[in-house]
């Protein structure tokens, strides 16, 4: 006899296929008529593929984010002559440049930075096409809009880094390359030319929403799964009885830390510090070179960054010294 | 079955991801302030292998220094020429055994006559023993009184092993698609990150401004943009790598710009790139027509100096040896 599982179950529970409700007047149809059961997904998830609902904005959204994807890929494989073996040998080192910061905010030459900029619209639109849909298909199954501003506070960052900071700056210049190593490097960059990225405060902050998130995330699915022995998981038993699950749940971290998060207010507290981490984040981003041009020297003035005490010789810039060469 | 053959190709794959790692454990050696990551991590199995890279070979017996001078006794000494006899014989020994081991004389020498200038090398040779001397004299700022040989960058190679050439600009066709900005490809000069592939000809050729960052905490004007952060990185990587050591040999970890408090091996590194501008600029680059082609780069330039020329991924070449005191004659200014 299998023994049904929580995790990787190896007994799928499949019900009757759920199309779910009438759409309304003026919306298209779902496309997948009649929808797929996929075994191998079911152990991840549910086993169930579709239907899918694509509408105007979903169509919108990915002919614009193909046609950014092929922009960036094709200006990758140019970069390698077209050699295909080089392109994936390459691939994580070659990536799409913005203009140099001598094109200003102006159009960039199309082979100086014109693609890239032609790609960041076409990016930019999509995402906001498919912000809008998350917002619409939430509105349409009568849901609240949580799901749209967590994916807003990721575009904020995203709109920050391309496309608000580098317009403050004056220079498309400022803003991120489209490629694997090439966007750390640039984040390194971007540290050691502001002085020091770990002295913006609101880095700090974004920092401690990430692995306050991770621990969040950690904490609230251990707990789900150390119960799911008493129906845990199973969402619509919880509702109609809290039951045993829940409130051992609970009574674990009350004896565990004093204090405990219920089934309702711990997903307000993931949500809040996931979407704060790409919020604050952008902030720091925002205000770096526009407000701030020297994070160390910043938290130096303000007190932020201790004195260590000498180790070495007092060390002097040889530039300052009379006669020195450039 | 099925579990069995998911476990296996999933092992794989995890060994696969871990290949390209080095092996633990590194040593760390505290450099600063406790806390602070001023630290240097070095791989033991590295080291090892630079072991005999950076030992010096024995030196030859000294000479006598009186007797005829070397320009009375042979034809066409130009530079060594205040040298006695034993000592000139004493060094053009040495240079054989630094620069053309495999070779012998004949690399530079027409056999039939030692004093003509028809080889290229020798000419060049020439020029180098005055570098050399420039260097010991000029740039003690840098070299201090361990100074220079032909060793340090020859050893035993007539070309020094890490020598570099400008990278000849990107073939972009119809430059309609696909530029690469200087950057975005493995780079072997940037230990094979995708930072600018060639950052050695604006800084260690040309005097682009090196500093990227400000002297306030709020702006004031520095329009220093992260585009050239990048190529100051990337002559950082090149010096890291060339010296076998981490950022914070020469910086404070709080602040890469701030000198004070910060190691004094900063100001040896500053006054190397200054070096290596000015033997660039005022010994190799005359040199250019001097070299045939096949010696020279994909855009015609000549073989040019950078930091690991010399140090070759050790923090001082051959770990401070002085070669120099056994041979004098080449930290004389004449």
């Amino acid at each position: 006899m299998a023994e049904y599982q929580n995790l990787f179950t190896t007994v799928q529970v499949t019900g009757p296929i759920h199309h779910g409700p009438e759409l309304p007047h003026g919306d298209s149809p779902r496309t997948g008529e009649t929808p797929m059961i996929v075994h191998l997904l079911g152990r991840l998830g549910n086993a169930q593929i579709g239907p899918i609902y694509l509408g105007g904005l979903g169509l919108a959204s990915l002919i614009l984010g193909t046609l950014a994807f092929n922009i960036i890929g094709l200006n990758m494989l140019a970069s390698v002559n077209w050699d295909p073996v080089q392109f994936v040998r390459q691939l994580f080192w070659l990536a799409l440049e913005p203009p140099s910061p001598a094109h200003g905010l102006g159009f960039a030459p199309l082979n100086q930075g014109g693609w890239w900029q032609i790609a960041g619209l076409f990016l930019t639109a999509s995402m906001l096409f498919w912000w809008a849909r998350v917002y619409r298909r939430a509105r349409q199954l009568g849901m609240g809009t949580h799901v749209a501003w967590a994916f807003a506070a990721a575009i904020w960052l995203f709109l920050v880094l391309g496309l608000i900071r580098p317009v403050l700056m004056g220079t498309w210049g400022e803003s991120v390359p489209f490629g694997i190593f090439p966007h750390l490097d640039w984040t390194a960059a971007f540290s050691l030319r502001y002085g020091n990225l770990f002295y913006n405060p609101f880095h700090a902050l974004s920092i401690a929403f990430l692995y306050g998130s991770v621990l969040l995330f950690a904490m609230h699915g251990a707990t789900i799964l150390a119960v799911g022995r008493y129906g845990g998981e199973r969402e619509i038993e919880q509702i109609v009885d809290r039951g045993t699950a829940s409130e051992r749940a609970a009574l674990f971290w009350r004896w565990t830390m004093g204090f405990n998060a219920t089934m309702e207010s711990i997903h307000r507290w993931a949500w809040w510090f996931a979407v704060l981490c790409p919020l604050v984040g952008g902030i720091g981003i925002l205000l770096t070179g526009t407000v701030v041009d020297n994070w160390y020297l910043w938290a130096i003035k303000h007190g932020v960054a201790p004195p260590y005490p000498p180790v070495f010789d007092p060390v002097i810039d040889p530039a300052t010294l009379q006669g020195a060469k450039p | 079955m099925m579990t069995r053959l998911i476990q296996i190709v999933s092992t794989l794959l995890l060994a696969a991801l871990l290949v390209g790692c080095e092996r633990f454990p590194m040593n760390t050696v505290q450099h600063g302030y406790r806390g602070t990551g001023m630290v240097q991590v070095y791989n033991p199995r590295t080291l090892e292998t630079q072991d005999a890279l950076n030992t010096a070979p024995a030196p030859l017996p000294a000479a006598a220094t009186d007797g005829p001078r070397a320009k009375d006794v042979y034809k066409n000494v130009q530079v060594l020429g205040n040298l006695s006899a034993g000592e000139f014989v004493r060094v053009m020994t040495a240079m054989t055994n630094w620069v053309a081991p495999t070779e012998g004389c004949v690399y530079c020498h027409n056999p039939a006559n030692f004093a003509e200038d028809t080889k290229y090398t020798k000419v060049v040779a020439r020029r180098m023993v005055e570098m050399t001397r420039h260097i010991n004299s000029d740039w003690k700022n840098h070299v201090a009184e361990t100074g220079v040989t032909c060793y340090t960058c020859h050893r035993g190679n007539p070309v020094p092993a890490q020598v570099w050439f400008t990278a000849p600009p990107q073939d972009k066709g119809a430059d309609f698609i696909g530029d690469l900005a200087g950057q975005n490809i493995a780079g072997k000069m940037v230990n094979l990150s995708s930072l600018p592939t060639d950052p050695l000809t604006p800084y260690l050729l040309e005097d682009k401004p090196i500093r990227v960052n400000g002297p306030t905490a709020l702006p004031s004007g520095n329009r220093q943009s992260i585009k050239q952060a990048e190529w100051t990185y990337g002559l950082m990587t090149h010096m890291s790598n060339s010296l076998g050591v981490n950022c914070t040999y020469c910086h404070n970890s709080r602040s890469f710009q701030t000198w004070e408090g910060g190691p004094p091996q900063r100001v040896t590194a500053y006054y190397g790139i200054r070096m290596a501008r000015d033997l660039n600029n005022d010994y190799m680059t005359p040199l250019t027509e001097t070299f045939p082609p096949e010696r020279k780069g994909a855009g015609g330039d000549v073989a040019k100096v950078s930091c690991a020329t010399c140090h070759q991924g050790a923090y001082k070449p051959l770990y401070g040896t002085s070669m120099l005191k056994e041979h004098p004659e080449l930290a004389a200014t004449p």
